[in-house]
C-alpha cells in the first residue's frame, strides 16, 4: 500500500560553521586581553555588567540541543571523544591505594578487549593518593588530577587550603581541582573569592587549575555566569560545575551558561578556558548531549580534552558498552566491561 | 609522557539522522470527507500534493467543487439539527478527549506526514505541531460540559454550522485550533485545509472516524482557493479564516451584508524589541525562534528586530554567528533546524521581497549554508540598515528573512513597533520588569512575549488587532468565537 | 405688553471638545414627531468626520491612559450632569419621539441609570474579560482587554437618547474614543448629551457627536482607515451590509444588530481586543 518517497537529493545539512572562515579558530576581538582586576569595586561592576541569563530561555535552549540525534560515524567518534575527556574519579573516604591502582589501570586501557579504545584524560583523587596514582600512571598520557582546598566544602582557612594545594602538587598532581568559596561569593565578598583563586593559582605552579563553582549552591544562572567570569579573571584554566557531593550537580543548562562564558571570555580576552561537567553524568546519551552543547555553544575548539572534561566514574562503563554496540551491532553484556 | 593522539573530531558534523518516510503511511489518493465517509469529488476532479523538499508528488487529492461544498454543508447542517445539538456537553467532551488520545497514539505518523507535505523540520512537527494539536483537543474537551460557567451568561448556545479555512503553515495544528473549540461549543464544521498541505487533515478525518464522532459533525474538503470561496458563499452560521490579510478582506466584503459570524486570523509584521539590559544569549535564541522557526512561515513571526542602538553591534555579532549554525536541509532529518519553503509560489514571493530589500538599500546577510539541489529552499537571511519605509520592514515576507532596525529610547521602540497596519504579536526583551510591562501596555498587538517568542498554548488566547484580524483562538476567549453571545 | 421672545438655541457639533457648526456651513431641518419645525441642526460633512476622527485618535490615548477608576468617575460625573438637566432632556425626548412626558422622563431616567451602570464597569471589565491563562510551561501568562481605539457609531434612528447612551457609553467604558452620528431625524437629545459630556471632565475628543445624514456620513466613517470599530445600529440591513464591506478594507470591528434591551456584556465586548502577555518565570 505504501509508496516510496524520494529522499532529499544532495542534502547534507550544512556543516556547522562556528566561526566564519576558520572552523577551529576562536577569533578574539581586536585589542583583546584579560583585564587586570585592581579592586573589588571594579570586579563587582565588571561582573554586574555581564548580561543576565533568562532561566527559561537557557533551559529551553539546552532542551532543544538535547534533541540532536547523533548517528553512525558521528556517534562512534563522539563516544571515543567523550571517553578521552573523562576524569576518572574516586573521591570517597574509603579510597585505598588498591582502589586507585585498579582505577589507573582502567584509565590507561579502559577496554582490554578493544585496545583502540582511547585512554581517559585523567584520574582524579584526593591529595593523599596522588603519589599512588602517579606511580600507576607512569608512562601513560593519563594525567593526575587532585581535588584540594578543603574539598568539597572549602570551609577551612586560606593557609590550610594553600597547604592542601602545595601537598597535591608536590605529590605530582598535573591538575588541581579547587572549590570556590561559595559562602564568600553569596555574601558578596567577591574580592576575597578572587584573591583566593589567585593565591591557589600561584600555589599550583605548573599544574593546571580547575575551579569548581558548585553550581548547585550558587543556584541561579546569573551567579553561575558571574562566578565563571570571576574564576577566569583570576586565572582558572578550567571552570568546573560541581563537586559531585551536593544534591544538584552538572546540568545541561548550567553547562550551557558556562560554555557561553568561556566563549565570550575567549572572544574578549583571547584566552581559552576549559569547562568540566562533573557529577551525575552516567550515560552515553547524557554525555553526547553535553558534546552537542559544547559543539554548538563554545564551538569545535572545545571538542578536545584540553578544553572539555567529564568528571565521572560510572560513565566510562556505559561509554564502553555503547562503543561495543556501535562496533558489533549487538548489545554487550555489562560483565564484559570491568568494574570501577 | 603527555603525548596523546590529536582529537578525533574537528567538529561534530552530524551524520544524517532521517526519520523514515514510510511512517507516514502515505496512500496514493485521498478523497473528501463528507458525512462521515471518504468520497470522490462530484466531478471527479483531483490535484497533486507534492513534497516541497523534493518537488516529487506525494499523493492525489480530491478537488472539491461547488456541489461538494453544498453536500458537505448539508451534511453538517443535518448533523447539527439531528444529532450534535442534542448531544450533551458531557458527551461532546468525551468525543474530544477521544480525538486527543488518538492524535497522541498516531503522533509519529502525523509528524512525518506533516513534514513531508509541508516541508517543516521533523523536530518541530514532532515536538510542537502534533503535541499542541492534541493538547488543544484536551483543553477544549474540558470546556464542552462547562459552558454555563465560561462567563458568557447562562446557557450559551452554539452558532450552528461553521466553515473553517486554514493555512498551510501549521496544517494539523490549525485544524485543531479551529475544530476543537467549535465542537466543544456544539457547532458542526466544514473544514478546508490549504491546497498545498491537505494530508494531515485527512488523517485527522480517519481519527474522527476512529473516535466514532457522529457522521457529518466534521466534514473536510480539500481544494484550492475556489473551494474556499464556495465555502464562504455557502449557507453558514460562522466563518473562521486563518490566512493572508488580502484574502481576509475579500471574505469580510463577501460576508458584509450577511448575518454570518466571522473571525479572522490574518498576517503580521511582529516587532521583537531588544533593550540594552536584555539577557543576550537568550535574546539570540529568541530572535532565531522568532523568525526562523517554521522557515518564517508564521503569521506572528518576529520579522522586525528592533534593537537598542547601544547594543546593536553586539547583538548582530552574536546573531550572525548563530545564523551560520542553523542547519538547513532535509525536513525529515532530526537535526534539521530549517526545512523547505512550502511552495514554489511562496519561494518566489520571498525572493521578490528580498530583492526589493537589496534594491532599497538594506544590507543583506545570508547564511553560507549549502542548499539541496532540488526542492524549494531559502537560506536564513538577515537585513541590516533597514528603514521603516522599506518594503521588507512593512510587508509580511512569510519566510526566513529578518529585518533589523534600531531605536534609542523605549518611546521610540514602541512607536516603531506600532508603525504598521498589522497587530498580531510582539516580543520584548529586558531584565527590567517595569519597563517590560510599560512597553507591553503600549504595544498594539494581540500577543506580547516577554523574554521569549513564539510560544503557544491551548489555554492562551491568540489573535490579532487591526489588520491582523479579530477574534481569539485558545483559552476561554476562544470559545466566544463559536457561541452566540 | 408683548410676550418675551425666547432665545433659541443653535444645535452644533461636538468635535474635540469644541462646538463647531459644520465646516461646510450646512444645516438641515429637524421636525418634531408631529412634523413641526424644531430647529436647524448642523449637517456634518466628510471633513467634519475627518476632524472628529483626528480628535478622537488623540483623545483615545489620553482617555485610556487615565486609571480605570478615574474613567469610572468621569462617566459617573456625566450621569450627574444628565440628572441635573433631566427635565430639559425629557422635554426634547418627548418632542423627538412623540411620547408622553411621563414616558420621556422614564426614558431619561433609564439613560442615566445606564450611564451609572457603565461607570461602574470601567474598573471591573478587565477582571471579567481578562485573567490569567494557565499555560503548560514556566510562563506567567495573562490576558487583558484593551480598547479597539476609535469607534464610529451610527446611532439608532428611533431611540433618540437611550440607545445613544448605550452605544457611546459602552465603548467609552472600555477605553475607546467615539465618533457618534446622532439619529438623523431625532438628533437633539444626543446633541444635549454631548453638551453635558463637555462639562463632565471627559477628555475632550473622547466623545464626538455629529449630526447629519446617515447616508452621507456612514460611508465616510466606514471607509475611514483610522476608525477601528463601527456600530451600525442606525443603518438598515442593506446599508449596513454596504458599510461593513467598506469597513473591510481596514478590518474594522463591526457591531450589528445589538439588542437595545440587551443587558449582557455584548456591547462591552464589542470593541475590546484581548492582549495576552507571556513572561518567563525563573530564578
Amino acid at each position: 500500500m505504501g509508496i516510496t518517497v524520494g529522499s532529499v537529493v544532495g542534502v547534507s545539512p550544512a556543516p556547522l560553521r562556528l566561526v566564519v572562515d576558520d572552523e577551529r579558530a576562536v577569533r578574539p576581538r581586536p585589542g583583546a586581553s584579560v583585564p587586570v582586576v585592581e579592586s573589588e569595586a571594579q570586579l563587582r561592576s565588571l561582573l554586574q555588567g555581564l548580561a543576565g541569563v533568562d532561566a527559561v530561555g537557557a533551559e529551553a535552549r539546552a532542551a532543544k540541543l538535547a534533541t540532536r540525534s547523533l548517528k553512525r560515524e558521528t556517534k562512534r567518534a563522539a563516544i571515543d571523544l567523550a571517553l578521552s575527556m573523562v576524569d576518572l574519579t574516586t573521591l570517597e573516604g574509603a579510597d585505598t591505594p588498591g582502589r586507585v591502582a585498579s582505577l589507573c589501570a582502567k584509565a590507561r586501557r579502559p577496554d582490554p578487549d578493544e585496545p583502540d579504545a582511547p585512554a581517559v584524560a585523567a584520574v582524579c583523587v584526593y591529595p593523599d593518593l596522588v603519589a599512588t596514582a602517579r606511580v600507576h600512571l607512569a608512562g601513560s598520557p593519563v594525567r593526575v588530577a587532585s581535588v584540594a582546598t578543603a574539598f568539597p566544602s572549602g570551609r577551612a582557612s586560606r593557609a590550610v587550603k594553600l597547604l592542601d594545594v602545595a601537598d597535591a602538587v608536590a605529590a605530582g598532581a598535573d591538575e588541581v581541582d579547587m572549590v570556590l568559596d561559595r559562602g564568600a561569593f553569596l555574601s558578596g565578598r567577591l574580592g576575597e573569592v578572587f584573591d583566593e583563586v589567585v593565591a591557589v593559582r600561584e600555589a599550583c605552579g605548573p599544574a593546571h587549575l580547575k575551579v569548581i563553582l558548585e553550581v548547585g549552591e550558587l543556584v541561579t544562572y546569573d551567579n553561575v555566569r558571574r562566578a565563571s567570569w570571576l574564576a577566569m579573571l583570576a586565572g582558572a584554566d578550567f571552570i568546573k560545575t560541581s563537586t559531585g557531593k551536593v544534591a544538584v550537580n552538572a546540568t545541561l543548562p548550567t553547562a550551557l551558561v558556562m560554555l557561553e562564558a568561556v566563549r565570550d571570555f575567549a572572544e574578549s580576552t583571547g584566552r581559552l578556558v576549559g569547562v568540566k561537567a562533573a557529577g551525575g553524568i552516567r550515560t552515553t546519551k547524557e554525555a553526547l548531549r553535553y558534546l552537542v552543547v559544547v559543539n554548538e555553544t563554545a564551538g569545535s575548539a572545545w571538542l578536545d580534552p584540553t578544553l572539555f572534561r567529564f568528571g565521572a566514574s560510572s560513565l566510562v562503563n556505559d561509554l564502553l558498552l555503547q562503543r561495543r554496540k556501535q562496533r558489533s551491532g549487538a548489545y554487550a553484556r555489562p560483565d564484559r566491561i570491568s568494574l570501577d | 609522557m603527555d603525548e596523546r593522539p590529536a582529537s578525533t573530531l574537528s567538529a561534530l558534523e552530524y551524520d544524517p539522522a532521517p526519520e523514515s518516510a514510510a511512517l507516514a503511511r502515505l496512500r496514493e489518493s485521498y478523497g473528501l470527507f463528507i458525512g462521515g465517509a471518504f468520497v470522490e469529488a462530484h466531478d471527479g476532479a483531483t490535484f497533486e500534493t507534492i513534497n516541497p523538499a523534493t518537488e516529487e508528488p506525494l499523493a492525489r487529492v480530491a478537488q472539491a467543487g461547488e456541489a461538494d461544498v453544498a453536500a458537505a454543508v448539508a451534511a453538517a447542517r443535518r448533523a447539527y439539527d439531528k444529532v450534535w445539538r442534542k448531544t450533551t456537553g458531557a458527551q461532546r467532551s468525551k468525543y474530544l478527549f477521544r480525538i486527543a488520545r488518538l492524535i497522541q497514539e498516531r503522533s509519529r505518523e502525523l509528524a512525518v506526514l506533516e513534514s513531508l507535505d509541508n516541508g517543516k523540520p521533523i523536530r518541530e512537527s514532532r515536538d510542537l505541531d502534533v503535541p499542541l494539536a492534541a493538547a488543544h483537543f484536551f483543553y477544549y474537551a474540558g470546556w464542552a460540559d462547562k459552558l454555563d460557567h465560561a462567563g458568557f451568561g447562562p446557557d450559551p448556545r452554539p452558532l450552528g454550522v461553521a466553515g473553517q479555512i486554514i493555512p498551510w503553515n501549521f496544517p494539523l495544528l490549525m485544524a485543531a485550533w479551529k475544530l476543537a473549540p467549535a465542537l466543544a461549543a456544539g457547532n458542526t464544521c466544514v473544514l478546508k485545509p490549504a491546497e498545498t498541505t491537505p494530508l494531515s487533515a485527512l488523517v485527522l478525518a480517519e481519527i474522527l472516524q476512529q473516535a466514532e464522532l457522529p457522521d457529518g459533525v466534521v466534514n473536510i474538503l480539500t481544494g484550492d482557493g475556489s473551494t474556499g470561496a464556495a465555502l464562504v458563499d455557502a449557507a453558514l452560521d460562522k466563518v473562521a479564516f486563518t490566512g493572508s490579510t488580502e484574502v481576509g478582506k475579500v471574505i469580510l466584503r463577501r460576508l458584509a451584508g450577511r448575518p454570518t459570524r466571522l473571525t479572522l486570523e490574518l498576517g503580521g509584521k511582529g516587532a521583537n524589541i531588544v533593550f540594552d539590559d536584555a539577557p543576550l544569549d537568550e535574546v539570540v535564541e529568541g530572535i532565531v525562534d522568532g523568525i526562523f522557526f517554521n522557515q518564517g512561515h508564521v503569521c506572528c513571526a518576529g520579522s522586525r528586530l528592533l534593537v537598542q542602538e547601544s547594543i546593536a553591534e553586539e547583538v548582530l555579532h552574536r546573531l550572525r554567528r548563530r545564523v551560520d549554525q542553523l542547519r538547513v536541509g532535509d525536513p525529515l532529518d532530526k537535526n534539521t533546524d530549517v526545512g523547505a519553503i512550502n511552495s514554489a509560489a511562496q519561494l518566489e514571493k520571498i525572493r521578490e521581497l528580498t530583492a526589493w530589500g537589496e534594491r532599497e538599500g538594506a544590507t543583506r546577510y545570508t547564511s553560507p549554508c549549502a542548499l539541496p539541489e532540488r526542492g524549494y529552499w531559502f537560506a536564513p537571511t538577515v537585513f541590516t540598515d533597514v528603514a521603516q519605509t522599506h518594503r521588507i520592514a512593512r510587508e509580511e515576507v512569510f519566510g526566513p528573512v529578518l529585518s533589523v532596525l534600531t531605536f534609542r529610547t523605549p518611546e521610540e521602540a514602541v512607536a516603531k513597533a506600532n508603525n504598521t497596519t498589522y497587530g498580531l504579536a510582539c516580543g520584548v526583551w529586558s531584565e527590567k520588569g517595569s519597563r517590560t510591562l510599560w512597553v507591553a501596555q503600549r504595544l498594539r498587538a494581540g500577543v506580547v512575549w516577554a523574554n521569549t517568542y513564539n510560544r503557544f498554548d491551548p489555554a492562551s488566547p491568540f489573535g490579532g488587532v487591526r489588520e491582523s484580524g479579530f477574534g481569539r483562538e485558545g483559552g476561554r476567549h476562544g470559545l466566544e468565537a463559536y457561541l452566540d453571545v | 405688553m408683548s410676550e418675551r421672545l425666547d432665545v433659541r438655541k443653535t444645535y452644533k457639533l461636538l468635535v474635540g471638545g469644541a462646538f463647531p457648526r459644520s465646516e461646510s456651513g450646512r444645516s438641515y431641518e429637524v421636525l418634531d414627531a408631529k412634523g413641526r419645525f424644531l430647529a436647524n441642526v448642523a449637517q456634518a460633512s466628510r471633513k467634519d468626520v475627518r476632524d472628529a476622527v483626528v480628535a478622537a485618535r488623540t483623545a483615545q490615548r489620553a482617555w485610556w491612559s487615565l486609571t480605570p477608576y478615574n474613567r469610572g468617575q468621569v462617566l459617573y460625573r456625566l450621569a450627574e450632569m444628565v440628572e441635573a438637566r433631566a427635565r430639559e432632556l425629557a422635554d426634547q425626548v418627548a418632542r423627538a419621539e412623540g411620547v408622553r412626558a411621563g414616558e420621556a422622563r422614564a426614558s431619561v431616567g433609564r439613560s442615566i441609570d445606564r450611564l451609572v451602570w457603565y461607570a461602574g464597569w470601567c474598573d471591573k471589565v478587565a477582571q471579567v474579560l481578562g485573567g490569567q491563562n494557565p499555560v503548560a510551561g514556566p510562563y506567567f501568562n495573562f490576558s487583558v482587554p484593551v480598547p479597539s481605539g476609535v469607534v464610529g457609531v451610527l446611532a439608532d434612528q428611533a431611540s433618540s437618547l437611550e440607545a445613544f447612551v448605550d452605544a457611546v457609553a459602552a465603548p467609552l467604558a472600555t477605553g475607546n474614543a467615539v465618533v457618534a452620528l446622532a439619529s438623523e431625524a431625532r438628533p437633539i437629545p444626543a446633541v444635549l448629551l454631548g453638551e453635558m459630556s463637555a462639562t463632565s471632565d471627559l477628555v475632550p475628543g473622547a466623545l464626538n457627536v455629529l449630526t447629519g445624514r446617515t447616508g452621507e456620513v456612514g460611508p465616510v466613517l466606514a471607509s475611514h482607515e483610522d476608525v477601528d470599530g463601527l456600530d451600525l445600529a442606525g443603518a438598515d440591513d442593506d446599508f449596513a451590509g454596504e458599510l461593513a464591506a467598506l469597513a473591510a478594507e481596514s478590518v474594522s470591528r463591526v457591531l450589528r444588530g445589538a439588542d437595545p434591551q440587551d443587558r449582557g456584556l455584548k456591547r462591552l465586548r464589542a470593541f475590546v481586543e484581548t492582549s495576552t502577555v507571556w513572561h518567563t518565570i525563573g530564578q
